[in-house]
């Protein structure tokens, strides 16, 4: 049971194969067994999910219900969730008890999953290896010694180690596509505006984008159809038409216009990734796609320009932690600048703190225009660029990262080769694109993701490529063995 | 370019976080070797650029109506608050 798919569980749970408590039991006993040699959980919600098992499995025997009903999945722990700790990964929220639900909570609830509970992450989601967290490292299931990724690490681990089918994720320069490349599975960041981020603690909000980490694109598509569309409550939310990304899935991909990245070829990529990511390509080949290579010479600038961009945002955004209306407050602060000062050192940790320092230096009197200004500019031109690119090709297409999951505590001495291991993710986010990784293949028994990046609201025609794929490939059947 | 010590306690001090003198030395270096990294972005042309103002182009922030939307649920948030007392949130002495 633990191994099936959303698509796979929601035909279970018809039949009546199975009920929702049944299928939430299993998964509460694998996260009570596996989560100690994970710290993929933060929280377990175990009644609460059982209480909202029986709810479904009743809607399935009045024969009500939709595909998601009494299927199990966990949210990151940046999405707000009503009377469950939401941490953020941070000790500044360690007691935060959301009196709310983020409007993807709220709608994956309406559709009838059953939240079993809240993920890991980087400490706000600044990391791409999960160290940063609070809680912990999150280990990667195909190698403890390892990372999963980050900043969304716990979820990718969880439905990487089969624990749970989906969870939510978040990713700002690659949090979702990320880790979904180095654990195995899918991960699909919408476009920027597709998903509401209310109730989602902000990083970065010109960048912050909502999405999910599934074993398939079909499983993506079932839960993108119940998070995507407009929000009131988010002032960036876009209001276009949700196309039913379930019914688009199984297109043709016959004349498909696909665009090899070739910036993302370069020498930073390592031999053996590069080399299934272009065996994967074929596969499309063999599907009829015409492939081309297509160049956008401004993106190798994604990474610095994300690194103005993004900690000047943080600084912004983070300056609501001050001690007095929820979080961590310093013990007898003696005046208020004092309570300020020692509330944030206390409560953000080191990753945090040098982020909302860089961010306050690049915004600060005389830098702004120096830092900020340009940045924004570098921006437009690597936008420029994908739009120039869109207009030769349907899809672009590379490998997500640079080299499968490295060790833990490879990359924690130096930032800058932290930040660098989103080389390939940054882009799409900077340009407001939606892109996803799906597994295509393995280096030394580590997983590698291919990375499929298109125009902004077409993750139909994403969703669509990478089930295609996956229709002739089996990667996404791997199961770390422990897990199995 | 390098950020000295003094630097960095300035951008502390302007971020409200309180960096004790071991951690000073580390973001000294760190950030240093940040913003040389972003420096690398003045190599691009960018004469004939307007800022990007939204990632989505022809998109603007959209405005809602001044209109009270949310109901009074102060004690409900205050729950969360670290000191609150008579429906007010609790502070440092401010005014002498």
């Amino acid at each position: 049971m633990h191994t099936l798919t959303i698509a796979e569980l929601a035909a279970g749970l018809r039949a009546r194969r199975f009920s929702s408590v049944e299928l939430t039991r299993k998964v509460l006993e694998r996260i009570e067994r596996f989560n100690k040699g994970l710290n993929a959980f933060l929280t377990v919600t175990a009644d609460a999910a059982l209480e909202a098992a029986r709810r479904a499995d009743q809607e399935l025997q009045a024969g009500r219900g939709g595909p998601l009903t009494g299927v199990p999945i966990a949210h990151k722990d940046i999405f707000c969730t009503e009377g469950v700790r939401t941490s953020c990964g941070s000790k500044m929220l360690d007691n935060f008890v959301s009196p709310y639900d983020a409007t993807v909570v709220a709608n994956l609830k309406k559709a009838g999953t059953v939240l079993v509970g809240k993920t890991n992450m980087d400490e706000f989601a600044m990391g791409s290896s999960n160290e940063t967290s609070f809680y912990g490292p999150v280990l990667n299931p195909w190698d403890p010694k390892r990372v999963p990724g980050g900043s969304s690490g716990g979820s990718a681990a969880a439905v990487a180690a089969r624990l749970v089918p989906a969870a939510t994720g978040t990713d700002t320069g690659g949090s979702i596509r990320q880790p979904g490349a180095l654990t195995g599975i899918v991960g699909l960041k919408p476009s920027y505006g597709r998903v509401s981020r209310y109730g989602m603690i902000a990083f970065a909000s010109s960048l912050d984008q909502a999405g999910v980490l599934t074993l398939t694109a079909e499983d993506a598509a079932y839960l993108l159809r119940a998070i995507a569309g407009f929000d009131p409550r988010d002032s960036t939310s876009v209001d276009v038409p949700v196309p039913d990304y379930v019914a688009a899935l199984d297109a043709p991909l016959k004349g498909l216009r696909i665009g090899l990245l070739k910036e993302f070829f370069d020498a930073g990529l390592d031999r053996q990734c590069g080399e299934r990511v272009r065996a994967a390509l074929d596969v499309f080949k063999s599907l009829g796609a015409e492939l081309s290579e297509v160049s956008l010479p401004a993106l190798p600038l994604s990474v610095p320009t994300y690194y103005v961009v993004a900690p000047a945002e943080c600084s912004s955004n983070l300056s609501r932690f001050d001690g007095v209306r929820f979080g961590h407050r310093c013990e007898n602060p003696r005046d208020l600048l004092d309570l300020y000062m020692r509330t944030r050192g206390e409560g953000f940790g080191a990753e945090v703190k040098r982020r909302i320092m860089t961010g306050t230096y690049v915004l600060s009197a005389g830098y702004y225009d120096a830092y900020y200004l340009k940045a924004q500019k570098v921006r437009q031109l690597i936008s420029d660029d994908f739009r120039r690119a869109f207009e030769q090709v349907d899809v672009l297409m590379g490998p997500t990262t640079p080299t499968p999951a490295f060790e833990i505590g490879a990359k924690t001495d130096d930032p800058i080769t932290m930040y660098l291991n989103d080389i390939y993710t940054i882009g799409a986010n900077l340009a407001g694109l939606p892109a996803v990784s799906v597994p295509c293949g393995f280096v030394d028994g580590l997983p590698v993701g291919l990375q499929i990046i298109g125009p902004v609201f077409s993750e139909a025609k994403l969703l669509n490529a990478a089930h295609g794929y996956q229709q002739e490939t089996s990667w996404h059947r791997k199961i770390p063995e422990a897990y199995a | 370019m390098s950020l000295t010590r003094t630097d960095v306690e300035n951008i502390a001090r302007l971020a409200r976080l309180e960096i004790t003198a071991s951690e000073l030395e580390g973001y000294v270096g760190t950030l240093s070797r940040i913003i040389k990294f972003v420096e690398q972005l003045n190599a691009a042309d960018t004469s004939a650029v307007e800022p990007m103002a939204h990632p989505l182009s022809g998109q603007t922030q959209r405005l809602r109506a001044d209109q009270v939307t949310e109901r009074d649920q102060h004690e409900l948030y205050q729950k969360n608050a670290p000191g609150a007392e008579a429906g007010l949130y609790l502070v440092p002495k401010v005014i002498e």
